[in-house]
């Protein structure tokens, strides 16, 4: 039997999302499901009933009746205890959940024999991405804290010349380049800013420079990188560094934006009281760390400060101000996810624990409590662990250096040389001295070609070939001399007309081979360029 | 000219041929590589032409000869088509074959210089030879050229125990190069030359013949190496060190890359050359072996759009697909359109894509790629992970997973280019069927493949116009 999605208004103070959005609905209509939506649980993400309805979702009139209407509940927000209290057991529920802050709430879900899918638990591995709204979510915040930043700052982000006079440019500096600090370098860097960033984890630096902006590195030889391709805390001296790099930074800085998180433990303090009264009058900090206690020593949560001069944002609920595209985000990572659940597409659900990432999602099943799940694996491999994980896929790389290919055995060797050694024994014995004298030329030729044409870069082995076409057209030297060689008294039978015939075809052939070789060649290596 | 000055000047030619070949290690100095192999082929022409063994009498037919020779050369130089290089470059070796046997024949018959004893056998030794290689490299060549153009069909044509059949032609071979040998006069020995020649014509067709589709780069640059053999070969028998030189560079150059073509597709030359593939040794290919389980995920044009325009990082792969289809310039539209989005486009190309070694590098050339962003397999195959969306364009057995995954396959331990590992693959093919090797692509299959079908032209200009539009 098909099952119904309730959709319900979130309670949260403050908290404009929806879990899911009428473009969605419809999709979800279309795996099976039916959908009921609590009245007005879209409106303040500008979503209202009619749109659902249009959709194709039913609406209830109330909490307790979509409550006691879905078999599958989904949400942004962890329920409240009153919220709890409405749900029928059996249900399912995909929502936030952080079940290592919340243990009493996974307790009390878990007394209700629900089946409860975390969305903060789906693992960080790449098939899983389209499910991850911690991602998305992510993202929402690092470019809303900039939209926040560029409100409370009093001057332009980009820099201009203008009839009133020069202004500069903002400069802003990004703590923590993950999905919100990527999002916060783009938008920083969309409005004409000079951006910098800084990170634990080495890897980034190519993606913060992919974005435009500069990474400034911390001199301290230490792996940031942790489980899951999230930082880890650092050691004690690479913290000392990491802070006088940071102390540079705001002096100089115009805004900083901070999103250093360490999953499951308070945030680190990076910008201390002293950097903050470094900075210029008017400055601006946005702490997306707030909710964990924030980057900066001097934050307070969910509201914004003045300290020293600057304006500090503690504000914890980024993603809900931007509510629209936030629901929107939100819900095609629960669609994904749902899809994941029910692959025949018949409105049920399988929770397969196979699977891996619906292992990982699934805190709870059907009153037992499944979380941790069993350790994600690593996702992104720091690069100084390839060279040892890959010894046999990797071939020699052609094309450089002399050498053929793999050292040969001691017994490979041997034969050769035997044998080499045999042949010209053989020749020695038996060829004239003339024949010698070409023969130790022809080898040595062949030398050299070996190791001339192991140098050639193999994007130009097809110039390559027409070239050498075109050399061996040198055989018209053969030719040549064979049409009217000086000839002596002693050879009145040679059928001069005949080599003449077959010496000129043979010229023409090789002409055609000298000049069309070299000038496709030439044709060719015109077309390569930078 | 005194012999020395020519013997000098001959030197001159055979340095700056060398030059030649060591230029082409980079494309900056490729240009000037080729520019010294034409100035060497200059000096080569009129030392000889001016040297000691031409008198004026020949001058008109040479210069004739020559101009002839030229016209169409130049001509066919200008109106190829890049698709086209490997029939041309193979056409060419026919000609180099061709021309080593008339040389051959005109030396035999030639009396103007008499040798005796030991001089005499290795100088019949050498035209013997000299024939034999030519005529092979022609007869070869002639085939490669008529199944590279279509003229015949690519399938490997395998005749019941061939390798008997050519074995009894390898020992008639000797037995009449013997008779030759012990010939008294020219006419006598004018017959076991002849035959020797029809068999090694019947031998160069049989053994190309037996070859087709993908192995074509291998017998390209093996024609290519057989070419430079025959010059050499002449060399010996006109006793010219300068055509034993660079007789012997072509043959090595060609060696070598018929090495690389080799080791590209984790094969042995015997292998190649005995024809057919997976039927070598009688080892049958595991037919029922692993089937890929899954389902594919066909997309269209506007998707494959929407996952370019997205995509911060994207390699495209080319295959033979996209030379047969002509794609490379819209390729190169489309490349430049995402470049100018700042997305970063590459390219990866595998050493035995299309049908002679280069050949996609050519192409991308042409259609103005920049050759920095060409890269090889080896260069490319760690940035997969990091890749937001690799585009497969007419490319098949190079991309299998199955070659690194199941050693069961006949293509197992083939390098290959790693698609699968990045974030999204679009594979574009005109239908499901399987590639020359014959074995099904589990790349397909896979969750992060998209397909999209058609023509690799048609398709690809749709992409365009969705990027654009």
């Amino acid at each position: 039997m098909p099952l119904t999605i309730g959709v319900p208004r979130e309670v949260f103070a403050g908290e404009k999302r929806v879990a899911t959005v009428p473009e969605v609905v419809e999709k979800l209509i279309k795996l099976g499901f039916a959908v009921t939506v609590e009245s007005g649980a879209g409106v303040a993400a500008s979503f209202d009933d009619d749109a659902y309805r249009k959709a194709g979702a039913s609406i209830a009139a109330d909490a307790a009746a979509l409550w006691s209407a879905a078999d599958l509940v989904f949400k942004v927000r962890a329920p409240t205890a009153q919220e709890i209290g409405l749900i029928r057991p059996g249900t399912a529920l995909i929502s936030f959940v952080w079940p290592a802050q919340n243990p009493e709430l996974m307790q009390q879900l878990a007394a209700r024999k629900l089946t409860v899918l975390a969305v903060d638990s789906v693992p960080r591995i790449s098939r899983a991405q389209k499910m991850d709204a911690l991602s998305s979510m992510a993202n929402i915040a690092g470019y809303r804290a900039v939209i926040e930043a560029a409100h409370h700052f009093g001057r332009f982000f980009t820099g201009q010349i203008t009839a009133a006079g020069k202004v500069p440019p903002a400069k802003v500096f990004v703590i923590g380049a993950g999905v919100a600090g990527l999002a916060a370098l783009g938008a920083a860097v969309g409005l004409g800013a000079i951006v910098r960033a800084n990170d634990t984890r080495p890897e980034v630096a190519d993606q913060v420079k992919s974005m435009g902006a500069e990474f400034v590195p911390v001199d301290y030889q230490e792996e940031g990188t942790g489980v899951g391709g999230y930082a880890k805390v650092m050691s004690e001296g690479f913290q000392k560094a990491q802070l006088a790099v940071f102390a540079k930074q705001a002096a100089d800085v115009d805004i900083i934006i901070t999103t250093a998180l360490i999953p499951g433990r308070p945030a680190p303090k990076l910008i201390t009281a002293d950097m903050v009264k470094s900075m210029r009058a008017g400055s601006v900090i946005v702490d997306l760390a707030a909710e964990q206690g924030g980057n900066c020593e001097l934050t307070v949560p969910d509201q914004v400060v003045v300290r020293h001069g600057v304006t500090i944002i503690g504000y914890t609920d980024l993603p809900s101000r931007l509510a629209r595209q936030a629901s929107t985000l939100y819900a095609t990572n629960l669609l994904r996810l749902a899809e994941e659940l029910c692959k025949a597409k018949d409105g049920t659900i399988d929770v397969n624990f196979d699977d891996e990432v619906i292992r990982g999602a699934t805190v709870i099943k059907e009153g037992a409590v499944t979380w941790p799940p069993p350790a994600p694996k690593l996702s992104a491999a720091p690069p100084q662990a390839k060279p040892a994980a890959t010894p046999a896929a990797a071939p020699k790389k052609s094309g450089h250096g002399a050498g053929a290919g793999e050292p040969a055995s001691g017994a490979g060797v041997a034969a050769t040389f035997g044998t080499a050694a045999v042949l010209f024994w053989l020749i020695g014995a038996f060829a004239p001295a003339s024949f010698l004298a070409h023969f130790t030329v022809f080898v040595l030729a062949c030398f050299i070609g070996y190791m001339v044409v192991w140098n050639v870069t193999p994007s130009l082995h097809t110039p390559l070939m027409s070239v050498t076409n075109a050399i061996s057209s040198i055989i018209a030297v053969g030719a040549l001399i064979q049409v009217a060689p000086p000839l002596g008294g002693s050879t009145m039978d040679r059928p001069s007309d005949w080599i003449l015939g077959l010496a000129v075809l043979a010229l023409a052939l090789t002409a055609i081979n000298m000049f069309g070789g070299f000038a496709v060649t030439r044709r060719m290596l015109a077309m390569f360029r930078k | 000219m005194s012999p020395s000055l020519a013997a000098i000047a001959y030197l001159g030619a055979a340095i700056l041929f060398i030059l030649s070949l060591g230029g082409l290690s980079h494309p900056e100095t490729s240009r000037r590589g080729n520019l010294y192999g034409m100035v060497g082929m200059t000096i080569a022409v009129l030392a000889t032409v001016l040297g000691p063994r031409v008198t004026a009498a020949g001058i008109p037919w040479i210069v004739g000869a020559m101009a002839v020779g030229a016209t169409i050369g130049l001509y066919a130089a200008r109106k190829v088509q890049m698709t086209q290089m490997p029939e041309l470059v193979a056409l060419m070796h026919s000609l180099v074959g061709f021309a080593a046997c008339l040389v051959g024949f005109a030396s035999y018959i030639d009396t103007s210089i008499e040798f005796t004893g030991a001089e005499k056998a290795i100088h019949e030794v050498e035209i013997y030879i000299g024939i034999l290689i030519g005529a092979v490299t022609f007869s070869g060549s002639v085939i490669a050229f008529g199944k590279l153009s279509a003229k015949i069909d690519g399938k490997p044509v395998l005749l019941p125990g061939r390798h008997w059949l050519n074995l009894a032609g390898l020992l008639v071979v000797i037995w009449f190069g013997y008779e030759f040998l012990q010939a008294g006069d020219i006419a006598a020995g004018m017959t076991p030359l002849i035959v020797m020649t029809v068999i090694a014509l019947a031998f160069g067709v049989h053994m190309v013949m037996a070859i087709g589709g993908a192995d074509m780069p291998v017998v390209v640059s093996m024609l290519n190496s057989y070419s430079g053999w025959a010059a050499a070969a002449t060399g010996f028998m006109l006793s010219n060190d300068l055509l034993i030189v660079t007789g012997a560079l072509v043959g090595s150059s060609g060696a070598i890359l018929s090495y690389i073509m080799c080791r590209a597709m984790n094969r042995n030359f015997v292998s190649v050359i005995a024809g057919g593939f997976g039927t070598g040794g009688g080892a049958a290919p595991a037919a029922a072996g692993t089937q890929p389980a899954g389902e594919v995920t066909p997309v269209g044009a506007a998707e494959t759009a929407e996952l370019l325009r997205a995509a911060r990082n994207v390699v495209i792969v080319p295959g033979y697909g996209m030379a047969v289809a002509q794609a490379q310039h819209t390729v190169y539209e489309i490349t430049k359109h995402l470049r100018e989005k700042g997305i970063n486009v590459r390219f990866g190309i595998h050493p035995v894509a299309g049908r002679m070694p280069g050949h996609m590098n050519v192409l991308l050339a042409e259609a103005k790629v920049p050759y920095d962003i060409v890269l090889e397999m080896d260069e490319i195959n760690d940035d997969f992970p990091a890749t937001d969306v690799a585009m497969v364009i007419g490319a098949n057995d190079i991309v299998n997973p199955a070659a690194e995954d199941d050693p069961t396959s006949p293509i197992a331990g083939m390098p290959v280019l790693q698609v699968w590992k990045s974030k999204t693959s679009i594979v574009m093919k005109r239908s499901m069927a399987s590639g020359y090797a014959g074995v099904d692509n589990p790349l397909f299959y896979k969750d992060n493949n998209r397909m999209l079908f058609g023509d690799a032209k048609k398709m690809l200009d749709e992409v365009l116009g969705m990027l654009k539009g």
